[in-house]
């Protein structure tokens, strides 16, 4: 493992009774890439995801985060990530603010420290006049902002989104994009999970998962190549085929 | 870093913070937990009342005589029957109490003043519809102390003596018997085991339900300030339950604190640990509100029905009894009922008192343990 890596998996497996959901993950994530982990319904991105940010303990394998193991010490991997959930995860009865404070003080940001991050977040993501609307009237877009303020009021090295912008309308996605790529920017790790292929093709690095195991690592254009099918939607689909042609 | 500093970087105080919010805005719940006291209190103070008294009676008097009269004058003065009218013949008794018009007749046959008037014991007959034991076991107990009574009076008369022999009772604690006297102390705990068990482990599921939860435990909060978060704020409520019950128990009820009001609260704060500590977990064992909502139930009913809230302990089978002792609501019934009714301290209270805290270390170990910042 180098300096280099931000997540390093080795043999991360996890298993549901009969059901191998994840099956020995080799997975390598360089510090400062936007990584995007792709795959139908059901290969696995989400259990992936939970295993590393340490909300599901692996069958077996290892991961570190950060070069900090995650089963060894899941608190200190816990300082280090932002995760943002499929399903909006905050509070509805909280107001925005109310929302952002509460996590920024879960993060150990108290007084002073905290008031300025806040208000960082505030001008960084442009809330503003809906500061004090209640998280829950919020649309699906500013939950989204809103999710990923509080999921990155610690300044987390490495972030972990998981179908950031399913249900969200093409405007509110690509402004989405851009505050990813700003994260990016300053040097966090983003490992996001997507159904949407132009959300793919921005991606530095793609992994496809199917029934659980690692099939393609790679740029767009190596992933495409190794496929031989003209764009990573066709290389999805084929894969989506492949998988039911399996499935009795 | 020094406790103090630790303790100012605690995750609890954002998690308390939170909690406070979403429990001054969630109206309904709040209202619940405040108004459900009043209800409960009037519905149990004034609906129950286990001494019956005032069963509608029928008289079939074949006497017709000054001594019948007195003898059925004697059965309403007990005040156990309200004699509901007068009928002629042995069928049209039966009709009266199988239709339900009357549930108890008295036949004093024709002979029943020649009989006295020789000297032979003369009979009377309560018929009583005995369908519902606690019903009629009052118009029992109250036909054996009137016929009593009579016997003695009429003894009295004929004899010049006295009884020879006088019970008098006492009831202590609750002189007028009233069922109210017995009801509002335990109205307290099945209140506060409702509120603690039940509100308690839906308001955690419904974060595991909402996604919130996940959300919540990929951040640095420690599992001990998750808990505290949830659990403090229905401590407080707890307390101004138990304030709205006893207030209303005594202007509304005339239920005074006898004994200490520092010691009550001090103990029922063990009481409260114990339920919250099962409300804990069951939230560990469910995965949705309504689960939590019927596993709830499931422990709530013992609490009631076994704990000597309703029915005495003392007439329970062993097993029952047993049962009854796992419960923390058996043991803090005899805190509260010791304490507001007979003002006894804490050297008469030091055994439910250690039960109670070590009930509630045994829930708060246990649910502490099964409890996990983990989803599976």
């Amino acid at each position: 493992m180098t300096d280099t890596e931000a997540i390093h998996s080795e043999g991360l497996r996890k298993v549901f009774g009969e059901l191998a959901a994840v099956e020995g993950l080799d997975l390598t994530v360089h510090r400062g890439e936007v990584f995007g982990l792709l795959g139908p319904n059901g290969s696995g991105k989400t259990t992936t995801i939970r295993m590393l940010t340490g909300l599901m303990a692996p069958t077996s394998g290892r991961a570190t985060i950060d070069g900090v193991d995650v089963t060894v010490a899941p608190e200190q991997v816990r300082r280090r990530i932002g995760y943002m959930s499929q399903r909006f995860g905050l509070y509805d009865d909280l107001t925005v603010e109310e929302n952002m404070r509460f996590y920024a003080s879960v993060y150990g940001l108290r007084g002073d420290a905290r008031a300025r991050r806040l208000e960082e977040l505030v001008t960084e993501l442009g809330f503003g006049q809906r500061l004090h609307q209640m998280a829950g009237t919020l649309s699906g877009g500013w939950k989204q902002r809103l999710a990923l303020a509080c999921a990155t009021a610690h300044r987390p090295r490495v972030l972990f989104l998981d179908e950031p912008t399913a249900g969200v309308d093409p405007a509110a996605r690509r402004q989405f994009w851009d505050l990813i790529y700003e994260f990016a920017a300053q040097g966090i790790t983003i490992l996001v999970t997507t159904h949407y292929m132009d959300e793919a093709e921005r991606c530095r690095r793609l992994a496809f998962l199917s029934r659980g195991h690692l099939i393609a690592v790679g740029t767009a254009d190596e992933v495409r190549a190794q496929f031989g099918q003209p764009t990573i939607e066709d290389v999805f689909i084929e894969l989506q085929r492949r998988d039911e042609g399996v499935s009795v | 870093m020094s406790l103090r500093q630790r303790l100012a970087a605690s995750t609890v105080w954002p998690m308390l913070w939170k909690e406070f919010i979403q429990m001054r805005r969630d109206r309904l719940t709040l209202g619940m937990m405040l108004g459900i006291p009043a209800i409960q209190l009037a519905m149990f103070g004034y609906a129950i009342q286990t001494e019956v008294r005032h069963l509608p009676t029928v008289v079939l008097d074949e006497s017709r005589s000054t001594e019948s009269l007195a003898l059925v004058d004697q059965l309403r003065n007990t005040g156990n029957f309200d004699i509901v009218g007068y009928v002629a013949d042995r069928k049209a008794l039966d009709r009266e109490i199988r239709g339900g018009r009357a549930m108890a007749g008295v036949v004093i046959p024709p002979t029943f003043l020649s009989d006295l008037r020789r000297g032979r014991t003369a009979e009377a007959q309560l018929i009583v519809d005995a369908a519902d034991p606690l019903a009629s076991s009052a118009a029992m107990s109250g036909a054996v102390q009137a016929g009593a009574a009579r016997s003695m009076a009429i003894l009295a008369r004929t004899t010049g003596r006295g009884p020879p022999l006088d019970i008098r009772v006492r009831p202590w604690y609750n002189p007028g018997l009233r069922s109210a006297v017995y009801i509002v102390p335990g109205i307290i705990g099945v209140l506060l085991s409702v509120t603690m068990i039940l509100i308690t482990s839906m308001s955690i599921v419904r974060e595991r339900e909402r996604g919130t939860l996940e959300q919540l435990i990929v951040t640095p909060i420690d599992k001990t300030s998750l808990m505290l978060g949830k659990i403090v704020p229905f401590v407080l409520v707890g307390y101004v339950q138990m304030t709205v019950v006893l207030l209303l128990g005594r202007f509304l009820f005339d239920v005074p604190v006898r004994g200490s009001l520092p010691l009550l609260y001090l103990l029922t704060f063990a009481f409260i640990v114990a339920s919250l500590g099962m409300g804990l977990f069951i939230s560990t064992l469910v995965r949705s509100q309504t689960q939590a909502m019927q596993l709830g139930f499931f422990f709530l009913m013992p609490n009631i029905l076994l704990s000597g809230f309703m029915f005495p302990r003392e007439a329970m089978p062993v097993v029952a009894q047993w049962l009854g002792l796992v419960l923390p609501l058996t043991h803090f019934l005899k805190v509260l009922r010791g304490i507001i009714l007979k003002d006894v301290g804490i050297v008469e209270l030091w055994n439910p008192t250690l039960v109670l805290v070590l009930l509630a270390t045994l829930f708060l170990v246990l649910s502490v343990r099964r409890f996990s910042k983990r989803i599976e």
